[in-house]
């Protein structure tokens, strides 16, 4: 019996080890998936146009690493200037997205008026909409309202999301019902109320939404694709697929991948600095796009 | 079948990540339980007993130390081949199936020679079923349940694959107090009729003296006393069992023993022969109190419960540990309500003396001061 | 009364966005999907009927977009989920370095889709330079060198793929993580006491019990992957009819706007032919985890 017992557990014991080995490696293996064409991009960056042109078999480090690739990046095309946009693009869609969510999210949750059922439904069912569908016509009202090439025209029809209305207003409903009428007792106002009750106490929610939403914004490439041709306006996006087609992409790689780098950084570090609050906020709400 | 454990400890990594600091959860567990005994581990919250039912159900590793099932070693085995049964403290019901499937499911996992049939499993599982009175419910989600039926479909689960040895982590906690007097007895039943080795944890002393063949009273990981019920509970080894077992709980006095008298607060109330000079912690169990207009402990009296068969007397004393001490009479006696003072003399067997650092029993046989008590 | 205005009040701007960009616009897509010989120039139809649809439908390029669509569905929804719940079951079962792997994971949801589809497109792409890192790769273990971007449609379709899955993944591994760590272990526990061994109590407590979150996933991922666009866009550029790689989203836009647009109608009646495909997906999917998902 002993002598069964230890092999039993000895058998046990070893099929766990190899479990868990082959796990770590595949686990490795898809991080190697993950991480190579980051560190891929970083590499071309900083080689030379003539070296990475002469490697017929890449070498898998920079020999005599240059920043010249970043220089051509800016000079050559206007990439500051896309990333200004972005980041214009970005701010106003996010905050207008803010205020507009919120109010209607209050009004849902907090606010008794006649239809808001039917309302609320109809809101719902919105939420079922590609964007695919209403695009088409967005097109073309921007276009007759001449709003072609203006931040207007990029911004305005970015701004409804029915989606983080409806996690605002989930979240808000939660907030008891006692602290609004603790604070309607001391002579609160409803807008007081919203900025200084409910808007604190939903925070996370609030963040997560902006997180979802910048980085919507700042990957989006479908719109303004559609309604900037104007270089003067472009995103990044645009810009790199611009630059790909009919700039330097097409004979100059690393300086096409020193602009890949830039454009990539900025999401990246935020992704570093709030990590926990980005993964915790795309798994409670999140949807891509 | 018997249990033996043999300086078994458990030593987990401390939660912290950061500090090097362990937690020993069981610390040198030695123990025996002897074949078709039901056992009552009993012991205050966080003190490692619900560590040692997993350890020897296998959930966990030991850190050192034996586990024996009769002759056989299984200190190292995985749960799947100790043959052991596990009731959890939530249940842990599977809640996508029903509770024929839920019973059957061990059964599934039979390999070899111990295979069944279906017709032998299903036969099986209505037997379990039966045994726990939860046959009408065969084909209902455990969520269509009350908590004391999941309870029983979860006894039938660990029942059906005939195990070893039984294993019940908290079983009552999560019942109300009515539906926990008479699952208890339920308990009891089961356990009888299939005579089946069965240790349960719990931190309810009142349950564990009501059901147990044998009670395990353990503190920090540490074994304290082990015995019948009543055994432990005439005989503490030591103020900590002294104070978990009964309610109301014991009531504890600073004293000293001088001339072989127990001194509390100046009065000399009992007599301890051959024991020397010393400070001690006295016990003295709420039954243990004799009302006598010249006893020998004088207490200030706060207030006098009537509870019909029983008279509950409350007062306090400088020396107490606690804020009121609590005594029962019975209620032939007479109580003046109105008196500052109440006298009592103390009865013997239910006086206990410990050593006031360590709080360790001392071994005396106390005297009454009367020759007529 | 006085309620009732101040709400409207606070719904006003919600209102005004989504009746302006769409609730109108979905009357009017539908408007235009009848409107037969729209011109933009001038705003006139010739008349009333079906013919953008059967335009649409006998159009090689609609036919093509969506035969390359559903390969892409077909393929990429089944192995991203699989591969998704392979990766969240490996990273359950371990506590080294856990942080760091689901950090590294997640990674691709933060980047620029059409920024890093630039690096798998050199990664893949032959040049007169080089083969490129995969060709060399193949060449490596023996085999010849493919052109994934500009070379037959199977190596496309499947560059494609794998950058699908490459950016989607993040979030379905996310969610299915978080799904499988809301499993309570006294369930695994009890299972593994009853002598469960490890695929039995993956498909039978595991499983069902991460069902509604696979499902979910299964769901919204049958939904994106029939709006892919972009990642072929990266890989293949904006003429995306030249390369035989787009995608029904892709042949709306063509429709719309760039050097065959112009025909809203068109692009009109794709749109909602795709949304009538997507939709009675999502119903018969909806079905299907009716009759599966147990609570």
């Amino acid at each position: 019996m002993n002598k069964d017992n230890t092999l039993i557990e000895r058998r046990a014991a070893a099929r766990k080890r190899t479990v868990r080995v082959i796990t770590y490696v595949l686990l490795t293996v898809w991080a190697l998936m993950v991480l190579f064409p980051f560190y891929w991009m970083v590499l071309s960056s900083i080689k030379s146009y003539s070296s990475y042109n002469s490697e017929y078999v890449p070498k898998f480090i920079a020999e005599y690493p240059t920043l010249e690739n970043y220089v051509e990046a800016f000079t050559a095309v206007p990439l500051g200037g896309y990333f200004l946009n972005t980041l214009i693009f970005t701010l106003l869609t996010t905050g207008l997205m803010l205020v507009v969510t919120v109010l209607a999210a209050f009004a849902f949750a907090r606010l008794d008026f006649r239809g808001k059922n039917l309302v609320f439904t109809l809101f719902l069912a919105l939420m079922m909409i590609p964007s695919e569908l209403v695009i088409i016509t967005n097109f073309q009202t921007i276009t007759n309202l001449g709003m072609r090439n203006t931040f207007r025209g990029l911004i305005l029809p970015s701004v409804t999301s029915v989606f983080y209305i409806y996690l605002l207003k989930e979240n808000f409903e939660q907030i008891p019902d006692e602290l609004y009428k603790a604070a309607k007792v001391d002579g609160t106002s409803d807008l007081k109320y919203l900025t200084k009750v409910m808007i604190p106490i939903c925070r996370p929610t609030i963040i997560t939404v902006v997180i979802l939403k910048v980085i919507e914004c700042w990957n989006s490439y479908v719109w303004p694709r559609l309604i900037t041709d104007d270089k003067a306006y472009f995103l990044v996006s645009n810009g790199i697929q611009e630059l790909r087609e009919n700039g330097i992409g097409r004979e100059n790689i690393p300086a096409m991948m020193a602009a890949v780098v830039v454009i990539s950084v900025p999401l990246i570090v935020i992704f570093i600095i709030f990590r926990k609050k980005i993964m915790a906020g795309v798994a409670r709400g999140g949807t891509k796009g | 079948m018997e249990v033996r454990l043999d300086a078994l400890t458990k030593i987990f990594p401390s939660r912290n990540r950061k500090s090097k600091d362990t937690v020993t959860a069981v610390n040198n567990f030695t123990l025996t339980i002897p074949d078709g005994k039901l056992v009552g581990l009993l012991g205050p919250s966080g003190c490692g007993k619900s560590t040692l039912l997993n350890l020897i159900c296998g959930i966990e590793k030991a850190t050192s130390g034996r586990i024996l099932f009769g002759d056989e070693d299984v200190t190292d085995l995985p749960p799947e081949v100790r043959g052991v049964g596990m009731v959890f403290q939530n249940y842990a019901l599977y809640p996508h199936m029903t509770v024929l499937q839920n019973i059957l499911f061990p059964m599934q996992n039979f390999k070899g020679e111990k295979k069944l049939t279906k017709e032998q499993m299903l036969e099986k599982a209505h037997e379990a079923a039966r045994l726990v009175q939860i046959d009408e419910y065969m084909e209902r989600k455990p969520s269509e349940l009350s908590g004391g039926q999941q309870q029983r479909v979860a006894i039938a689960r660990a029942l059906v694959k005939m195990p070893r040895i039984l294993l019940l982590d908290e079983p009552l906690s999560n019942l109300d107090a009515r539906l926990r007097l008479q699952t208890r007895e339920e308990l009891r039943r089961i356990q009888r009729e299939t005579g089946i080795t069965t240790v349960f944890v719990t931190h309810d002393q009142e349950e564990a003296m009501s059901i147990s063949d044998m009670i395990v009273v353990m503190k920090d990981g540490i074994l304290n006393q082990l015995g019948r019920p009543q055994e432990v509970y005439d005989e503490p080894v030591n103020l900590f069992v002294a104070k978990f077992l009964g309610t109301p709980p014991i009531n504890v006095f600073r004293a000293k023993i001088k001339g072989e008298s127990l001194i509390i607060g100046g009065e000399k109330v009992l007599r301890f022969p051959g024991v020397k000079d010393r400070g001690v912690m006295a016990g003295i169990r709420p039954e243990g109190f004799i009302l006598r207009d010249d006893g020998a402990l004088t207490l200030s009296l706060s207030a006098v419960e009537v509870m019909g068969r029983d008279t509950s007397i409350v007062s306090t004393h400088p020396e107490c540990e606690a804020a009121n001490i609590r005594s029962i009479i019975s209620s032939e006696n007479e109580v003046d309500e109105g008196a500052k003072e109440v006298r009592f003399d103390l009865k013997p067997n239910k006086t206990f003396i410990f050593d006031a650092q360590t709080g360790e029993r001392i071994a005396a046989a106390p005297a009454p001061l009367r020759e007529d008590a | 009364m006085k309620n009732d205005r101040k709400a409207w009040l606070y719904l006003l701007p919600a209102i005004l966005f989504l009746g302006f960009f769409m609730v109108y616009p979905l009357v009017d897509v539908l408007i235009y999907s009848f409107e037969e010989g729209y011109n933009s120039a001038s705003q006139t139809y010739a008349g009333i009927g079906l013919y953008n649809y059967s335009y649409v439908l006998h159009d090689p390029y609609f036919l093509q977009a969506v035969k390359n669509t559903f390969i892409l569905v077909i393929i990429t929804v089944p192995v991203s989920t699989g591969l998704a719940l392979l990766i969240s079951l490996g990273l359950n079962s371990i506590k080294k370095l856990k942080e760091l792997y689901q950090t590294i994971f997640f990674l691709p949801y933060v980047t620029n889709t059409l920024a890093v589809g630039l690096v798998f497109m050199i990664l893949f792409k032959k040049t007169a330079y080089t083969d490129g890192m995969v060709n060399l790769l193949i060449n490596l273990f023996g085999g010849q060198s493919v052109d994934f971007i500009e070379g037959p449609y199977w190596a496309k379709m499947f560059v494609l793929c794998f950058y699908t899955v490459w950016v989607v993944l993040p979030f379905k591994v996310l969610i299915l993580t978080s799904a499988l760590a809301s499993v309570k272990q006294d369930y695994y526990n009890a299972a593994k006491v009853d002598g469960a061994s490890s695929f039995r109590i993956f498909t039978r407590i595991t499983l069902p019990m991460i069902s509604p979150m696979l499902f979910y996933l299964i769901i919204t991922g049958f939904i994106g992957a029939f709006k892919a666009y972009s990642d072929a866009v990266a890989l293949f550029g904006t003429n995306l009819n030249a390369a035989e790689m787009n995608t029904i989203v892709g042949y709306v836009y063509d429709m719309l706007y760039g050097d065959s647009g112009g025909y809203p109608s068109y692009a009109s009646a794709a749109a909602l032919i795709l949304f009538a495909i997507v939709l009675s997906i999502t119903v018969i999917n909806l079905t299907i985890s009716r009759r599966n998902v147990h609570y």
